[in-house]
């Protein structure tokens, strides 16, 4: 075996381990990744979503079971101290030697911290590693508590105004402090930085330009900053991000060759100045120059992974420093050179005071080719652009065309992504091409959306060419003559919300009317329930009134299990419940004789009943003031909830009561899949709130809606819809959410899977819901409002008519039960003979 | 569990020697099934009101031998009636009892007719 040492496992690390096992001729080698830090490598670009409720596993690159199955031997928690070039081995600080045929520095970077006096002081952080986030956490904590409302972060670029949006969601105010003239020196120009400033301003960060920072104020911990004006800044904490500074502390020590402002020198094979060391990411000096990105770094571990298995690839001359984001819901993006200023280029400039956007090209004066950009406020057009100047293309007559559009009535300007060559780099962080997208499923490796991304990889950065990579798969699916639309089924070419609209606009209130006038046949076993579930959905028709379109839990009003025999699950809104309702419970299992189990959903679950028996059961429950749980239907099942600030003594708000307010809110209401819900009273989330469709969170100042999480095959936790609002808030988003799904989704669709097939994403879901961008959110409350108030339990319906009772009978022509049904013992209790 | 489905096979309607009276019109839901009880057999009836059909077939699905049919889903495919078992949503041809996704097992099937609001299923005995 011939031995690889990686030393460092950050992302560029991880990245050179997975690019080395997929390649060819890999078998021969042995690959021990060390890395100081107890975790596996994390995804530091999306570092600020950790603040956002992420935890360190979401942010994994890996599961913990990764590096096993591909025979990587991972040590955490272990620091290279020092290289023997000459032995070719390394010793660890726990005085391990191990030894080497090639090793990897990926050690990356540690936060720049300026020599400024004072940033020794308690309350002066970095910004780099899970660690500091903590830290910078549990501090802000801490001095909220003692009335401090302000901080600052120092570093106006990419990564300060990402920390500055932290501090935000911290519920601190955050000051931006830069020395330099303008935000994002190194990407925006005046212009794109003045709107980006008045953008961020708005949000109540302020901006704070041209200011050197004297010395840190304050006793033992940071009171304020002094700047050379003597101007003093008042804050209680301060987050430094202010650059990154190369981690080559080993390299010095063993001998590489470094630069003058650190990095370990390396060629384009990304060989160091030892022929069997490399380096790669961060900590390169590559060109002279260190890339803080993680496009660059990923292409440096490709090219280091097939130079040690005897390839030729080379890194590219120059190095594109493109880049789109977000960056506190301002969209910016650069590309190419965004600064170019000389004889032979123009700037095409527009700026848009009003709706807050700044767009600049730099073309040649010859109108033929594009040099670069900044984009502010909209980058919708980054794609595009980018591709444009990446492949060198034709420009359109008047290059304005290209950010103003074309205003003579023609369509696109960028032409679509079917018209770039082959050899386009559509996903920059891994280099996946046009041609390998569109192939993959021209040769039928992939079928769908998914697939392609499983197998190229494409989107699974940065994740911003993620729209040109759906089109692509779209046009690709389409030029093979693959049916991209999802119709229900034989009977019906339209999707659940074609449908949905038809029924809500001719009226139809029963399943012939809908298949005669829109489909064929007779229906089936998909479309039926499909149909009876919309009709519920617009009419609040319980289950009793589709009997025969039913499916066959909805139909009977209660789960069949293994043996044909049905469980019962009476409601118990939020899981509480008094002793003598229990006790009822407990009487009724023992009578019927049921077998007994608590759900995940805090009920009790009730199996073995014979049909027949299911009308006499639900009689003594009924009875006893309870109603049916829909545990059978695809509607509301229940709303979790830890006991709250009734009895814990941790707990911020009374979860219980909200619970029980949301289920009874929403029982019975018909969905394209099940409902589940939670609320928990504190962050500690006992009610698992995020694995549900929807949960709520108390914070400090209200409570936090998350929605679109859920457990099963692909769990998910559900994504921040609002932060800090009221229950009438909660309400209102909730009402128009739970509407927009059901008039939206497809048959069986959970909200996770929904919201994932959602166009436009989150962001747009919060346009629609909260923001009102389509104009229907009166609409969906009033929809929603009429179906809360006209709820029924559809058992209590069925005892009080007896005509609705006679399809619990097994027999049409006896009242013997099934005969057929079998049990054996199971621990204290029974269950179906198996089959 | 196998010994069950012996108990049933098809019956041609000229084979037919008792036509045994399940119950009248009103007795059976229009669009979805009936159970009815024949000796030791239990077969599951169809009031196919839509196509103005009968059919009947064995309430036992043949995949785990649980006698649920008469609560499956009715429909077409392709035209042909069609019966979806509730427990796993296997598709049978109410017209042969084929199994209309593809797998081996089958059901039985028996004739049924309707005489002055009466409705009677075909045993060979």
């Amino acid at each position: 075996m011939i031995k690889v040492i990686v030393v460092g496992n950050g992302m560029v690390g991880y990245k050179f381990c997975e690019k080395f096992i997929a390649k060819t001729g890999q078998e021969n080698y042995q690959i021990t990744v060390f890395g100081e830090e107890p975790r596996r490598a994390y995804d530091r670009v999306h570092l600020s979503e950790y603040f956002a409720g992420k935890t360190a596993d979401d942010l994994s690159m890996s599961t913990s079971s990764w590096y096993d199955e591909n025979n990587i031997i991972l040590n955490t928690s272990e620091l290279v101290l020092k290289i023997d070039k000459e032995n070719k081995s390394i010793t660890t600080h726990l005085d391990k030697v191990y030894e080497y045929d090639y090793l990897v520095l990926a050690t990356g970077s540690s936060a720049f911290v300026p020599p400024i006096k004072g940033v020794e002081k308690e309350g002066v952080f970095v910004y780099r590693t899970i660690e500091d986030l903590d830290a910078i956490m549990s501090y802000a904590k801490k001095i909220k508590q003692n009335g401090a409302t302000e901080a600052a972060v120092l570093g106006g670029g990419l990564l300060g105004l990402e920390a500055a949006k932290a501090v935000r969601d911290l519920g601190l105010n955050p000051h931006v402090v830069e020395f330099a003239p303008r935000l994002m020196p190194r990407q925006l120009d005046k212009g794109a930085s003045d709107m980006l400033q008045s953008k961020i301003e708005e949000l109540n960060i302020g901006i704070h330009l041209n200011k050197a920072t004297q010395y840190i104020e304050g006793e033992n911990s940071i009171k304020g900053m002094m700047f050379a004006n003597d101007e003093l800044l008042k804050v209680d904490m301060l987050v430094i991000s202010a650059g990154i500074k190369p981690r080559d502390e080993l390299a010095r020590v063993s001998g590489l060759v470094v630069g003058e402002r650190g990095g370990v020198l390396v060629d384009n094979t990304m060989q160091t100045s030892d022929p069997y060391i490399y380096a790669i990411g961060e900590v390169a000096l590559y060109n002279q120059m260190i890339y803080g990105l993680v496009a660059p770094g990923y292409e440096m571990a490709d090219v280091a992974a097939e130079q040690i298995l005897g390839s030729d690839k080379t890194m590219r001359e120059t190095i594109d420093m493109s880049t789109q984001l977000k960056l506190i819901g301002v969209e910016v993006a650069s590309f190419g050179d965004p600064f170019i200023e000389n004889d032979e280029v123009v700037a095409i400039v527009y700026e848009n005071k009003f709706s807050g956007i700044y767009k600049r090209i730099n073309v040649t004066k010859d109108g033929k080719t594009l040099l670069g950009g900044i984009l502010v406020g909209d980058s919708s057009d980054y794609n595009g652009l980018f591709q444009i100047y990446s492949n060198a293309m034709a420009l359109p007559p008047n290059p304005e065309d290209l950010i103003l559009g074309s205003r003579g009535g023609e369509s696109s300007t960028m032409g679509s992504a079917m018209d770039l060559p082959d050899t386009a780099v559509i996903c920059s962080c891994e280099n996946v091409t046009k041609g390998s997208i569109c192939c993959s499923i021209t040769d039928g490796a992939c079928e769908s959306l998914s697939d392609v991304v499983k197998l190229t990889k494409a989107t699974s950065g940065c994740g911003g060419c993620k729209p040109m990579v759906v089109d692509l798969v779209k046009a690709a699916q389409k030029s093979i003559g693959k049916e991209v639309k999802e119709s229900i089924c034989e009977h019906f070419h339209y999707t659940r919300q074609e449908l949905f609209d038809i029924v809500k606009i001719n009226k139809y209130t029963n399943f012939y009317e809908v298949v005669d006038h829109h489909g064929n046949g007779d229906g089936c076993e998909v479309c039926k329930p499909v149909v009876a579930s919309i009709f519920s959905s617009i009419y609040n028709d319980t289950a009793n009134k589709h009997v025969t379109t039913q499916d066959t839990n909805d139909r009977y009003l209660a789960n069949i299990q293994r043996n044909g025999t049905y469980s019962v699950v009476p409601r118990i809104a939020g899981g509480e419940i008094t002793p003598e309702k229990l006790i009822v419970i407990g009487e009724v299992a023992k009578e019927f004789n049921l077998y007994t189990k608590i759900t995940g959903a805090q009920r009790v679950d009730l199996f073995g009943a014979h049909l027949g028996d299911l009308p006499k059961i639900w009689k003594i429950l009924i009875d006893n003031g309870f109603e049916s749980g829909h545990a059978y239907g695809k509607s509301l099942r229940a709303v979790k909830s830890c006991v709250g600030n009734a009895w814990c003594r941790y707990g911020m708000d009374d979860s219980t009561t909200f619970a029980i307010e949301l289920e009874n809110r929403y029982r019975g209401i018909r969905s394209p899949h099940k409902l589940k819900g939670g609320v928990s009273a504190c962050i500690r989330e006992c009610a698992e709130a995020r694995g549900k469709d929807f949960g709520v969170i108390a914070v400090e100042g209200g409570w936090n809606l998350y929605i679109c999480g859920n457990g099963g095959a692909n769990p998910k936790h559900a994504v921040l819809l609002a932060e800090q609002i009221d229950k009438e808030t909660v309400f209102k988003y909730m009402d128009r959410f739970l509407m927009y799904y059901i008039r939206t989704a497809g048959p069986l669709v959970r909200t996770s899977t929904w919201l994932e097939k959602l166009d436009g994403g989150l962001d747009y879901l919060k346009e629609v819901i909260i923001h009102d961008r389509i104009g229907i959110c009166e609409a969906l409350e009033s929809e929603m409002e009429s179906l809360v108030g006209t709820f029924e339990c559809e058992w209590k319906q069925v005892l009080e008519k007896p005509r609705l009772m006679k399809r619990f009978n097994h027999f049409v022509n006896s009242d013997e039960k099934d005969e057929n049904i079998e049990y054996v013992p199971l621990r204290d209790q029974k269950m179906p003979k198996p089959w | 569990m196998e010994n069950i489905l012996n108990e049933y096979q098809s019956v041609a309607v000229e084979a037919v020697k008792v036509w045994f009276k399940a119950g009248t019109l009103k007795d059976f839901p229009s669009n979805r099934g009936g159970c009815i009880k024949y000796k030791n057999k239990q077969i599951a009836v169809f009031n196919f009101e839509r196509r103005n059909e009968w059919y009947a077939c064995q309430n036992a699905c043949p995949h785990k031998m649980e006698m649920v049919l008469s609560r499956g889903m009715t429909g077409s495919a392709d035209g042909v009636p069609k019966i979806a078992c509730p427990m796993h949503k296997k598709t049978f041809s109410l017209v042969d009892g084929s199994n209309l996704n593809g797998e081996e097992y089958s059901i039985a099937t028996y004739p049924v007719k309707v005489v002055d609001g009466e409705v009677f299923v075909g045993f060979l005995d």
